[in-house]
Order: structure tokens, then C-alpha cells, then sequence
């Protein structure tokens, strides 16, 4: 069974550093099915007023996982994170500013919260992520919502 | 090219519905080499099984993504603000999911007017598998 440390809230994770691929982008793009002009020619992208090509909303998310592993997350922080225990429940984010191609991005994660629900019998973990520019300028917030089940 | 000159826009104003194909097994890889979420649970049956899923299952931010779809071919990614979801239900192979949404108020602050949305993504069955509120700033006009 797990329990958790609430003294935990508040823990940072080390930054990370990604520069926005224009490959990646597009690949992205069209795995969600996208076939809006605006991510694949940056011409287009311009002309509509865009820095570079943009990246997809929910993007942002999958550049911080990609670098680093959540399962090495929870591992860290002593959290059974194995098959069938953990639930994405909720995910939402903040635009400060547009995220395109070439941009230098760095994402800092920290544990925002840590509750139980149903006696105990559900922990909610919240990572938060802060995104900055090479400008040193916000340009997004990640909060992202899981659920553990403690019995499982 | 906008829906979203802020003359256009009012409480109960839809946005354009996205349907997609069915989820199949070649949607949930192209999305797992996309979005480097390689999770068993979405692309080995075996394993999905052993879960207690028919089949494997798919990607809840694809579910997100899909709906952040319809939402920037209403508006643009410059204009989102906010965008968030709950996943309410699992997504099978086989499901054909509707993307859909409507302003539920017009905000003025600092200069800017800004649409909040509420989102849903149902099935071929109306049964609701997402639930998501955006924020989108309208352009002038």
C-alpha cells in the first residue's frame, strides 16, 4: 500500500532544457491529425502573424515528457507507480506567450499538491510546470493530475 | 479565416464540431513515436488485457489534443489562454469521437475580450469522455 509524504509538496524537480523541432512539431501534427497549413509551412505561419510554425496546444506536455521520464519521477519520490496504479485525471495549462519552432524552452516541475480522497483510498498528486523562454519570459504553466490508487 | 472577431461571438455560440476516425491501433502509434509516450497500456494487447481492458486504450492527452484541435481551427493557437480537461472515461479501439463546444460568457479585461468555452468529447454513444473549459482571446473588430 502506498502513503505518501505530504511533506513532499513543494519539491522541484531538476530543470529541463528543450529547443522546439520543427520535425517534431510536425510529426505531432499530423499524429493528432492535423491538417491545418499553419504547422507544416512556415510561410503560411508568418503570413498569419505567428513568430515561426506553432506547436499544438497540449505540445508543451509531451516535450517535458519526453526528456524526463515521469516513472523516474515518482520513482524518486517513492511512489509505486506500476501498472493499473496510476490515473491521469485532470491536465490543464496557462498560455503566456506563443511556443514555435526554435524556440529555447526550459520547464521546471515541482509538486504543487498532494490529497487523499475516499479515506486514503485515493492519492491525487499535482505536478506543476513553470515553461520559460531563452528570454527568460514565462510563456506557459502545465498542472497535471494524478491519481493513485493506495490498495491497488 | 476567424470565427473569433468578438462581434460574432456571444453566450451559447458553438464551435465547430471535429469528428474523428475510429481509433485504431496505427492512430495510437503514430501518437506514441509523436508524443514519445510509448506506455504498454496503448499499444500491446496482451498487456491491456492483463489490465482488465478489452484491448489497449488510448492516449487521454490524444482525447485533449483532438478537442485543442477544435478548438484552434475556430480561433488559433495564438489566441488560447487557457485549456484544461478532466478524463472522464476510457477511450477503445473502435470509438469515434466527437469534439464540441459553446462560449458560456464573453469577459472584458485589460483591453482584451476574452471567450470562455465549455468542451465535451463524446463517443459514437453520447457517452462523454472528456470534459474541458478554454479560455480564447478574441480578436478586434
Amino acid at each position: 500500500m502506498n502513503t505518501i509524504d505530504k511533506s513532499l509538496i513543494g519539491m522541484e524537480f531538476p530543470a529541463v532544457h528543450v529547443t522546439v523541432d520543427c520535425g517534431g512539431v510536425q510529426a505531432f501534427a499530423h499524429s493528432i491529425g492535423e491538417t491545418d497549413p499553419v504547422y507544416f509551412h512556415r510561410d503560411v505561419a508568418i503570413a498569419r502573424g505567428h513568430g515561426d510554425i506553432p506547436a499544438p496546444p497540449t505540445y508543451i506536455f509531451c516535450l517535458k515528457t519526453q526528456i524526463a521520464d515521469p516513472q523516474h519521477l515518482y520513482q524518486d519520490i517513492g511512489i509505486d507507480a506500476g501498472p493499473g496504479k496510476l490515473l491521469h485525471a485532470e491536465q490543464s495549462f496557462e498560455y503566456y506567450l506563443p511556443v514555435c519552432v526554435s524556440d529555447q524552452l526550459t520547464f521546471k516541475e515541482r509538486i504543487a499538491d498532494i490529497y487523499e480522497k475516499k479515506g486514503g483510498s485515493l492519492i491525487f498528486i499535482v505536478l506543476e510546470t513553470v515553461v520559460t523562454n531563452g528570454k527568460g519570459q514565462q510563456v506557459a504553466k502545465i498542472c497535471h493530475t494524478e491519481v493513485l490508487r493506495a490498495d491497488a | 479565416m476567424n470565427n473569433t472577431q468578438s462581434g460574432k461571438i456571444a453566450v451559447g455560440t458553438l464551435i465547430d464540431k471535429v469528428t474523428l476516425p475510429a481509433i485504431d491501433h496505427t492512430a495510437l502509434m503514430n501518437y506514441a513515436k509523436a508524443s514519445g509516450d510509448y506506455a504498454p497500456v496503448h499499444l500491446d494487447t496482451d498487456y491491456a488485457r492483463s489490465m482488465g481492458f478489452p484491448d489497449v486504450i488510448a492516449h487521454g492527452l490524444l482525447t485533449m489534443a483532438y478537442l485543442g484541435r477544435a478548438v484552434t481551427s475556430w480561433s488559433s493557437t495564438r489566441q488560447l489562454r487557457n485549456f484544461s480537461c478532466r478524463f472522464v472515461d476510457v477511450v477503445h479501439l473502435g470509438d469515434i469521437l466527437m469534439c464540441s463546444g459553446h462560449v458560456t460568457a464573453v469577459n472584458h479585461s485589460d483591453g482584451e475580450q476574452f471567450a470562455e468555452l465549455d468542451l465535451l468529447v463524446t463517443d459514437q454513444n453520447d457517452q462523454v469522455k472528456l470534459t474541458g473549459k478554454a479560455t480564447v482571446a478574441l480578436s478586434g473588430g
